[in-house]
């Protein structure tokens, strides 16, 4: 799946025939297939782009640990302070940061689980199953993916105002127990991973289809899953529109309590709201510090085929 | 990696197997034939279905549902908890007749071009130099998605510092090069470029990436083909990368364009206390920002619903736009 650090070796001029000159230009104008060594001019385009990049992420940093009053006034701090841990402490006593990171850690846990096994159950009948309308189908998820979540939340507000659930989180995982990207990418890896003369070996020994998921999808599957769980805990950690619509200060999740935290009607010190921008984006950080070879080879594989 | 995509075109639907009482013969002795057979047959028919049922009944309560009772809604006059009163079209005109309403729809327009064209135009240059032959390629990728792992909220925070007009690091620059203080929230261009930078800077590396993906994909012998025809790196660039990965650039188009079409989050927020009627004066308004302030503020939960959909039916304008597009362009390859 992940092949994005192969390498096509670059091959020097096959042609023997050539001039010199002529190889020279083949080898400047780059034939080995899309593979040229870069120039220092990509070096320095790249480095520029990383640095935009990770400039915001270093500065979070560097205004989380500073006093609101050396933020506001120029020039603007580059290197980190030491008032990080009191801005800290201000952040949790204005807003329920612990409540807002079990709540998110519970979301976006159940929404992944939930997403990831429905996916792969859906994902390999479309993979690998034959059934009437299985092509019809396929389109409609696909499809899916282009409706907004702005033409959903009316209706779903007022549901969840009737039985009571606003400003509860089962109103937040709830809608997101599936989704269409989800089984897009579990068809995509399966297509590939899965061998259906496995399926059918299976089959031939009687076994019935729920033993096939458990013995010969899900263990075929198992990295593709984890690359989609990773995937859709980001998204959900991430996600505001509803739960900023369905949750409250009161029980929110960190995204809506980041919300509160920037537009609070206390005086704000501006390195506290930072702060709190710092501390929803750590875990989801050090994942990537972690796995972000993994993501950076699920997100391509999953878009590469359409 | 291969751009194909095998799924199931692999013969007649179960060739290995001819009858099931069979190969039952291997140390499972069932009562011949019968109730084993048609529970089998059964089985293998209904499978796939309930495979794919938790998607589709998922999609029906929380998707489609929702979807069509918007429709519904639209047509009536309803606060939260009260019965829903019949008032035509009257939600639409009286739309049509609100000036809030079109500067909503200008402000998106406008913000989605801004927020998608530059960066789907750098992501393309990225991944053009993203696969480069190179050290360190590995890191770059990496870093450049970064921005990805960031919330909407924690990064438009933290944008609103560095573009504040008083303080922010951004006017501090631009003061170096002689440009003067940027009003980056008050004045109206100003506030929608400081927020397509926003949706710019999560959005740039995660379309590199793809792109990236549909590139190492091309073949290699048109390159080579085209390097044999003397053909420059840029030349090869616009004659063989562009058209090969035209399919990846349209689903990202279409997919930014879903996105810049709700675009929510980042103007809220970086509005502060005047977040919801997008600025003070309605300057970066966008029609989800404004159908939220009908529906939670204002309580008209029908106008809301007017409003959601009038983003459904623009969706299907620009879809239907893209798809005419694509076939002309299909054409004119003559595929």
């Amino acid at each position: 799946m992940a092949q994005l650090t192969q390498q096509i070796p670059s091959a020097g001029p096959r042609h023997s025939g050539m001039s010199p000159r002529a190889a020279r230009r083949w080898r400047r104008a780059g034939a080995a297939g899309g593979q040229q060594r870069a120039g220092w001019i990509t070096y320095a385009v790249l480095i520029f782009a990383t640095l935009v990049s990770l400039f915001p992420l270093y500065w979070t940093v560097v205004a989380a640990s500073r006093t609101g009053t050396e933020l506001v006034t120029p020039p603007t701090p580059l290197l980190p302070g030491s008032h990080l841990v009191e801005n800290l402490k201000i952040v949790w006593n204005q807003v329920d940061m612990t409540k807002a990171l079990i709540n998110s850690t519970i979301v976006a846990t159940c929404v992944a689980v939930s997403t990831v096994l429905f996916a792969t159950l859906a994902g390999f009948a479309f993979a690998k199953l034959e059934f009437r309308g299985r092509n019809a189908l396929l389109t409609l998820v696909v499809a899916t993916m282009t409706i907004p979540p702005q033409l959903t939340v009316i209706p779903l507000y007022q549901i969840i105002t009737k039985v009571g659930w606003v400003g509860h989180i089962q109103s937040v995982i709830l809608p997101s127990l599936v989704a269409a990207f989800g089984v897009f990418f579990m068809r995509q890896f399966l297509s590939e991973a899965l061998p259906v003369e496995l399926v059918e070996a299976a089959r031939v020994d009687g076994a019935h289809s729920l033993r096939i998921i458990w013995h010969v999808v899900f263990p075929i599957a198992r990295p593709g899953m984890a690359v989609l769980g990773m995937l859709v805990f980001v998204q959900s950690w991430n996600d505001f529109f509803w739960p900023f619509i369905a949750l409250n200060q009161q029980n929110p999740t960190v995204q809506v309590a980041l919300q509160g935290l920037g537009s609070g009607d206390h005086t704000i010190n501006q390195a506290v709201v930072v702060c709190g921008a710092l501390v929803a984006t750590l875990p989801l950080l050090l994942v990537f510090a972690v796995l972000g070879r993994q993501i950076v080879g699920g997100i391509t594989a999953g878009a590469i085929k359409n | 990696m291969a751009t194909s995509v095998r799924a199931t075109s692999d013969g007649s639907p179960r060739p290995s197997r001819t009858d099931p009482s069979t190969n039952r013969k291997s140390g499972d002795p069932g009562p011949p034939g019968g109730w084993r057979a048609k529970a089998y047959r059964l089985d293998t028919k209904a499978s796939p279905y309930a495979y794919i049922a938790p998607f589709f009944l998922c999609f029906a309560a929380f998707g489609l549902f929702p979807l069509i009772y918007t429709g519904w809604l639209s047509f009536h006059q309803v606060e939260l908890g009260t019965h829903a009163k019949w008032v035509g079209l009257q939600n639409y005109t009286d739309l049509w007749n609100n000036s809030f309403f079109w500067t909503a729809l200008r402000n998106t327009f406008t913000l989605g071009v801004i927020s998608t064209v530059p960066q789907l135009a750098m992501a393309i240059g990225l991944a053009h130099l993203l696969n480069y032959h190179m050290r360190a390629r590995g890191f770059f990728r990496v870093a450049i998605l970064a921005p990805y792992a960031t919330s909407i909220a924690a990064a438009t925070l933290v944008f609103i510092q560095l573009f504040n007009p008083d303080y922010g690091l951004i006017n501090q620059l631009l003061g170096h090069v002689g440009i003067g203080n940027v009003q980056w929230s008050s004045s109206k261009w100003p506030a929608q470029i400081a927020i397509s930078s926003i949706v710019t800077w999560r959005w740039t590396g995660y379309n590199a990436l793809i792109y990236l993906a549909a590139m190492q994909a091309v073949p290699g012998d048109l390159y080579e083909a085209a390097a044999l025809d003397g053909a420059s790196r840029w030349r090869q660039f616009i004659s063989v990368t562009v058209p090969s990965i035209r399919p990846t650039i349209f689903f990202t188009i279409i997919v930014s364009t879903i996105g810049a079409t709700q675009l929510f989050g980042e103007p809220l927020i970086f509005g502060g206390n005047v977040g919801v009627s997008g600025g003070s004066d309605h300057q970066y308004q966008t029609l989800s920002l404004y159908m939220y302030d009908k529906g939670w503020q204002v309580g008209e939960l029908g106008q809301a619903s007017a409003v959601a959909w009038v983003m459904l039916l623009i969706l299907l304008l620009i879809g239907a736009v893209q798809l005419l597009v694509l076939r002309s362009n299909r054409r004119k390859l003559g595929s």
